[in-house]
């Protein structure tokens, strides 16, 4: 199984504006294998995880391919009619682990009950409780409903539900938003042992500290577009892009300074480089739009 | 009860925007102290004699794992809750009334976790910011030299929380809470939902603030590494502050 994304990207049209929320994004996911989209909140990170899933809003426009191979007929998730991703892709093909679990669950239901009516709809024979038992929930567990459930244990269930159809890419949307730090690990572990399974894994995530528990590459997005591609360890310990490395002198524990200035907005992004307000090696060549052009990173300057 | 005019920090500040001719001489020493606090919902006690005091101009941090009842404690400490037992001193005067009974209630500045729960949202991102300013019936400018300060362009001002960022959204709250000039801070998990740059931000913001105002602090977060950094090692478990009691 391999995801490709091939020059994605995503408008939304809004009137009098039209907001650049991913463009012409490119990487590739192999089964086995972790790859974490970071950046800060706004930058369209959410937005491309959805996009892979078609669950996009209606004054969205998608361009692109975002093939996913899994042996005999690659799938463009980008051109496929929603018939194809409801009964194929969903939960099936692509395992969706979303943001804030306990306000994803239905609140008038047990755990156990959407867990059956998932593997119900799926065609799978596994009871919830065998389901369960892989997420690390008690049975017990299953026969509360979402609001007495803790943030861990919420995790679970969620988890439980993305794994259901047994999919080989799971996709988690900020898996870790308010969640304390030991749970933190926790999740990303279960998601590294996802990853060790066989299981492609695209995170995204705003906490680059949780993206270097898990992740074998990171991805930076900024005001839309990937400007840095890298393995997980040359990444923490050089990263290339000056954005980056400015999102890394920002943690507690390196220098705790924030980037100057702040993003652009999406609806009005400048022809050059996005980051060259905020850049320490801006020069004159940043008015023109630098490109990855397969390298690592998307700087004149790096 | 007069009128709720809080306590200025000690810092003249020639042609600030206070207009209202505040009171000046503001208590020397005193602090924000809660001593034995218990709450309980229904039949399960959250806090069981808790004590925690912040001097103006400290960086308290407060950790411990979720749901062990900080927050809570955030919300008494702020006067929102009223304890089953114990007392809140503001600056030497214990309270006796709370939430919009507390004359104290502005002297404290209460940042949310998330802030898409503790904003209105039919107000715009100014409303926001400027609300406490007309509860006070105060000139508006503060409200903007704030938003200024945050990182906010004019532009994001007319929009409504649905139309930002949490980051934005979350900067809009720390100006609310900056509006009124508070004595003390109670910042909740304040940046959990942000990126590492807007956290850097935020945090050097209030930082700012406090050197400024003497304002004291009490950071509240599970992440030991920020508040270590924040509060320079003045960090209290929560163990040892239920101890304390």
């Amino acid at each position: 199984m391999k995801l490709r994304v091939d020059g994605l990207s995503v408008r939304f049209h809004l009137p009098g504006a039209e907001v650049h929320a991913v463009t012409d994004a490119r990487f590739e996911l192999r089964e086995g294998r972790c790859l974490a989209l970071v950046g800060e909140s706004g930058c369209g990170k959410s937005v491309m995880a959805h996009a892979l899933l078609g669950l996009l809003p209606g004054n969205a426009t998608v361009t692109g391919h975002a093939w996913l191979d899994g042996g005999d007929d690659p799938l463009d998730l980008v051109a496929a009619p929603e018939k194809v991703l409801a009964r194929q892709v969903r939960g099936r093909l692509i395992g969706l682990i979303p943001q804030s679990p306990a306000a994803h669950l239905t609140p008038v239901r047990t755990a156990r009950a959407q867990l059956a009516e998932t593997l119900r709809e799926l065609g799978r024979t596994e009871t919830p409780d065998l389901l369960a038992d892989r997420a690390g929930l008690r049975p017990d567990d299953l026969d509360r409903y979402p609001h007495q459930l803790s943030g861990g244990m919420a995790q679970r269930v969620a988890n439980a539900l993305a794994l259901a159809g047994d999919p080989p890419l799971i996709v988690a949307d900020e898996p870790t938003t308010g969640l304390d730090r030991p749970l933190v690990d926790a999740t990303m572990a279960e998601l590294r042992r996802l990853c060790d399974d066989g299981r492609a894994v695209l995170v995204i995530t705003h906490d680059l500290r949780a993206a270097e528990r898990v992740a074998d590459e990171i991805a930076v997005m900024y005001a839309s577009r990937i400007v840095e591609l890298s393995q997980a360890e040359p990444f923490f310990s050089g990263p290339l892009h000056p954005y980056s490395r400015g999102l890394l002198d920002a943690l507690p524990s390196r220098r705790f300074v924030p980037i100057p200035g702040r993003p652009p907005e999406l609806t009005r992004l400048p022809d050059g480089c996005a980051f060259l307000p905020r850049c320490p090696l801006a020069t004159a060549a940043c008015e023109d739009q630098p490109l990855m052009n397969g390298k690592k990173v998307a700087c004149h300057h790096a | 009860m007069p009128e709720s005019t809080m306590p200025e920090a000690g810092e003249p500040e020639a042609g600030g925007p206070e207009a209202g001719g505040p009171e000046t001489g503001g208590p020397a020493a005193g602090g924000l102290e809660a001593n034995g606090i218990t709450v309980s919902f229904g039949r399960h006690r959250v806090l069981d004699r808790v004590s925690l005091s912040v001097r103006p101009g400290e960086v308290v941090g407060l950790a411990g794992p979720s749901g062990c009842g900080k927050s809570t404690l955030a919300r008494v400490l702020a006067l929102l809750l009223k304890p089953m037992a114990g007392t809140v001193t503001v600056d030497g005067r214990a309270v006796t009334g709370w939430r919009h009974r507390a004359p104290q209630r502005t002297a404290i500045g209460l940042i949310f976790q998330q802030p898409r729960l503790a904003v209105d949202p039919r107000f715009t991102l100014f409303d926001v910011i400027a609300e406490p300013l007309r509860a006070a019936r105060r000139p508006l400018d503060r409200a903007h030299e704030l938003a200024e300060e945050l990182g906010l362009t004019p532009e994001l001002f007319g929009r409504r929380p649905h139309e930002v960022s949490d980051g934005q959204l979350q900067r809009a709250c720390v100006a609310r809470a900056l509006t009124l000039e508070p004595r003390y801070l109670i910042c909740d998990e304040m940046t959990t939902m942000l990126d590492a740059s807007t956290q850097a931000h935020l945090v050097g913001r209030i930082e700012a603030y406090r050197e400024r105002a003497g304002a004291g602090v009490l950071a509240i977060s599970h992440d030991a590494e920020l508040l270590h950094r924040w509060a320079d090692g003045n960090v209290r478990d929560w163990r040892q502050t239920l101890a304390a009691a």
